[in-house]
C-alpha cells in the first residue's frame, strides 16, 4: 500500500512538472514577434528573436504577431482628378510592424490594422489625386520620346496621335507623396509603411465612352487620309503614266517624220539630178514617162476615138505619110 | 495495483509485474521508431529545405536524404526553387502549375490608360523562380500575391509612359524589357526572395468597341497600297508597249528611207542607162517605146474608135455615155 502511494506521488509530481514546464516554455518562430501579457497588460519588452523561450507559468499569455512584411491591397474607389476626370484608383501598400507593443495596445489585431490603413491610405490617395492633373497619375518619365510609325503621325491632322502630354510631377512623385503622409499618421500606430504603389488606373464608365468616341474619330481620320493619299498617288502615276506614253509616242512621230522626210528630200534630189541633167533628159524623162503612165491608166472599159491623122493610124488610109502629126487622142470614160 | 479516485469514483487499475515490464518496452521501442522516423527527411531534387528549431532557422539543405532533431525540436519547410513558376494576368489558362497563376479579375488587370490617354488591353506572362528560400519564406507575407500587385504596378507605370500604337505594335519589346528591369528592381527592393525569370506580352490591343477603327486604319493602308500597285500595274502595262511601238515606228522609218532612197537610186540610175542609149539613136528609140507602149495599152482597151480626118459630124452619132437617159 505504502509502495502504490509513492509511485502515485511520483507519477502526479511528473505530470505537473511537465504542464508546469510546457506552460513556461513557448516557441517564437522567424514569421513572428511575441508580446507577453499578464491578465492582459503587456509584460516585458517584445519578443522578436526566433526560438525557444521562457515565461512565467500559467499567470502570463503568448500573444503572437506578424513580423513578416505584409500587404494592404486597397479597393478600387473611383475620385475625381484636378481636370474633373472620374478614375478608378487602386493603390497597394506594404507594411510591417515595428513596434509591436504600440500596435498591439491600439489595434490588437490585424483586421483593425488594415482598416486604418484603408482610412488612411485612402484619403490620402483622394487627396493627391484631387491635387493633380490625370496625366501626371499616368506617365512618370517626364522626357520620354515616343517611337512612332511615320505614315501613322504624318496621317494625323489632329496633333495628338502619337503625342505624350507633358508632366511636371509624375506617379512616382504622386505616389511618394501619399506614402510619405501616410507613413507620419501611420507612426503612431507602431506601423511602418514601407511603399504605397499604383495598381490599377482606369477610367469611369462615362469617360471611357467619350475616350472610345475620340479614339474612333481619331483612327477613322488616320485612314481617310489613307485612303485619299492612295487615290491621289494612283492619279499622280496615271497622269505620269498618260504623260509618258504622249511623250513616247510623239517622239516617235517626230522621228518617223524627220527619216522620212529627209529620205524624201534626198530621193527628190537624186530623181532632180537624174532628170534635170539636161534639156534633152527633161524631155525624155517626159515621154517616157507619159508612156508607162498610159500603159497604167488606160484599160478595161475605156472608150479611145483615134484619128486616122494619129502615129498610129496615119498607114490606115495611105502607105506614104508626108507629114507626122500630133496624136489626136480623146478619151472618154464610160 | 494502482488505486486512485476519479470524480468520487473509487478506481482499481491492476497490472500484473510481467506485463507492466513488456509495456514500457514496447513504449520505448515506439518512441525510439518515431524518433528516428522524425529525424530523418529528403529534400526532392527541385527543393531545397529550410531547417528550423524551435522556430529559429538554422540551415538550408539542398537536395538528399539529411538528419535533423527528432519530434517537434527541428522541422523543416521545403521550397521548389527550382521549378519555374508562372503569373497570368489579363487572361488565364486552365489548369495552374501554382497557386497565383491567375485570378478572377482578368478584365480589370488587362484594362490599362497609355501615356497619350488611351485604352489597351494588355495581356502578360510573368514567368519567376524562388531563389533565396529563407528571404521568400521569412521576409514577406504571400509573396507570390505581392509579386501579382507589383507586376501589375510596373506594367501599367510603363505602358502609361507609351502611345497607343507603341502599347499595340511597335513598342512591344521594349515594354517587355523595361518591365523586366523595373519589375526586377522592385523584387529585390522589397527582398522577397524572388528572381525574375521573364515577362512576356502576350494579346496587346485596343479596347473591343475601338479595335474595327484600328483594323479600318490597317485596311486603309492596305488599301492604299492597293490603289498605287493598280495605277504602276496599269503604267507597266501601257508605258513599255508604247515605247515598243515607238520603236517599231522608228525603224519602220528608217526602213522605209533606205528604201525610197534605194529605189529612187535604182530609178535614176536606170533612166541614166536608158538616156545614154536613146541618144545615140533617138528618133527610133522614141519611135519604138512608143510603139511598144501602144502595143500594150491597145489590147486593154475595149472600145476603139477610128476616125477619119475629113469626116465631119461624127460626133452626135456617138453615144458617149450609154446608161444616160433615153428618147
Amino acid at each position: 500500500m505504502k509502495k502504490e502511494a509513492i509511485g502515485v506521488s511520483v507519477g502526479m509530481v511528473v505530470f505537473i512538472g511537465i504542464i508546469v514546464v510546457k506552460s513556461s516554455l513557448y516557441t517564437v518562430n522567424e514569421r513572428e514577434q511575441v508580446i507577453i501579457t499578464q491578465f492582459g497588460e503587456p509584460k516585458g519588452k517584445p519578443v522578436t528573436a526566433a526560438g525557444l523561450h521562457l515565461k512565467s507559468p500559467f499567470v502570463q499569455k503568448v500573444n503572437r504577431i506578424e513580423k513578416r512584411i505584409l500587404e494592404w491591397d486597397g479597393r478600387a474607389n473611383e475620385m475625381p482628378t484636378k481636370d474633373k476626370d472620374y478614375i478608378f484608383v487602386d493603390t497597394y501598400g506594404r507594411w510591417q510592424i515595428i513596434d509591436p507593443l504600440k500596435y498591439f495596445q491600439r489595434l490588437r489585431d490585424e483586421r483593425s490594422a488594415l482598416s486604418r490603413l484603408d482610412d488612411i491610405l485612402g484619403s490620402e490617395t483622394r487627396n493627391t489625386i484631387a491635387k493633380h492633373k490625370l496625366i501626371e497619375v499616368i506617365r512618370t518619365t517626364k522626357d520620354r520620346v515616343p517611337v512612332q510609325q511615320d505614315d501613322i503621325l504624318e496621317a494625323d491632322r489632329t496633333g495628338t496621335v502619337g503625342i505624350l502630354p507633358p508632366i511636371t510631377q509624375g506617379r512616382s512623385v504622386m505616389e511618394k507623396e501619399i506614402f510619405e503622409k501616410s507613413r507620419a499618421k501611420l507612426q503612431e500606430f507602431g506601423i511602418e509603411l514601407l511603399d504605397v504603389r499604383f495598381k490599377r488606373i482606369n477610367y469611369n464608365q462615362s469617360v471611357q465612352e467619350r475616350i472610345y468616341i475620340r479614339m474612333i474619330s481619331e483612327r477613322q481620320q488616320i485612314a481617310e487620309r489613307f485612303r485619299s493619299e492612295g487615290a491621289g498617288e494612283a492619279a499622280k502615276i496615271k497622269g505620269n503614266t498618260q504623260k509618258d506614253l504622249k511623250k513616247i509616242e510623239s517622239e516617235a512621230y517626230k522621228e518617223v517624220q524627220t527619216i522620212e522626210g529627209v529620205a524624201d528630200a534626198k530621193a527628190t534630189e537624186i530623181y532632180a539630178t537624174a532628170y534635170n541633167a539636161s534639156a534633152q533628159t527633161a524631155e525624155f524623162y517626159e515621154f517616157v514617162r507619159t508612156m508607162e503612165l498610159y500603159g497604167e491608166i488606160l484599160g478595161g472599159k475605156s472608150t479611145i476615138v483615134l484619128s486616122t491623122n494619129s502615129d498610129l493610124f496615119k498607114y490606115l488610109k495611105t502607105v506614104n505619110v508626108e507629114k507626122v502629126g500630133e496624136d489626136g487622142a480623146v478619151i472618154g470614160s464610160p | 495495483m494502482f488505486e486512485f479516485e476519479v470524480g468520487g469514483r473509487r478506481v482499481q487499475l491492476q497490472v500484473p509485474k510481467m506485463q507492466a515490464r513488456l509495456v514500457l518496452a514496447a513504449g520505448a521501442i515506439l518512441l525510439l521508431a518515431i524518433g528516428t522516423l522524425t529525424a530523418v527527411y529528403t529534400v526532392q531534387a527541385e527543393e531545397e529545405g529550410v531547417v528550423m528549431r524551435f522556430g529559429k532557422y538554422i540551415k538550408t539543405e539542398q537536395p538528399g536524404l539529411h538528419l535533423k532533431m527528432p519530434f517537434f525540436i527541428d522541422r523543416v519547410e521545403r521550397v521548389k526553387v527550382r521549378r519555374q513558376m508562372k503569373q497570368e494576368f489579363g487572361f488565364g489558362t486552365r489548369g495552374h502549375s501554382n497557386r497565383s497563376q491567375w485570378t478572377e479579375e482578368q478584365n480589370q488587370e488587362k484594362q490599362m490608360v497609355t501615356g497619350d490617354l488611351n485604352s489597351a488591353l494588355v495581356e502578360w506572362v510573368v514567368q519567376y523562380r524562388i531563389d533565396k528560400p529563407q528571404e521568400y519564406l521569412f521576409n514577406v507575407r504571400n509573396a507570390d500575391e505581392t509579386l501579382r500587385d507589383a507586376s501589375e504596378s510596373v506594367m501599367r507605370e510603363v505602358v502609361g509612359d507609351r502611345t497607343v500604337d507603341e502599347v499595340i505594335t511597335i513598342g512591344r519589346q521594349e515594354i517587355e524589357s523595361e518591365s523586366l528591369q523595373k519589375l526586377q528592381e522592385l523584387v529585390n527592393k522589397y527582398e522577397m526572395g524572388i528572381s525574375i525569370d521573364q515577362v512576356q506580352l502576350k494579346d496587346v490591343n485596343p479596347p473591343v468597341d475601338v479595335q474595327s477603327s484600328f483594323n479600318e486604319v490597317n485596311q486603309a493602308q492596305q488599301e492604299r497600297s492597293t490603289l498605287i500597285n493598280i495605277a504602276n500595274g496599269e503604267y507597266n502595262k501601257v508605258v513599255p508597249r508604247a515605247s515598243g511601238e515607238a520603236e517599231q515606228a522608228v525603224t519602220e522609218a528608217e526602213g522605209y528611207a533606205t528604201k525610197r532612197i534605194n529605189e529612187a537610186e535604182g530609178d535614176a540610175t536606170r533612166f541614166t542607162a536608158l538616156f545614154t542609149e536613146y541618144e545615140k539613136a533617138p528618133e527610133v528609140t522614141r519611135r519604138r517605146i512608143y510603139l511598144e507602149t501602144l502595143q500594150t495599152v491597145m489590147p486593154m482597151l475595149e472600145n476603139k474608135i477610128i476616125i477619119d480626118e475629113e469626116t465631119k459630124h461624127l460626133l452626135p452619132l456617138l453615144q458617149l455615155n450609154p446608161g444616160g437617159t433615153q428618147r
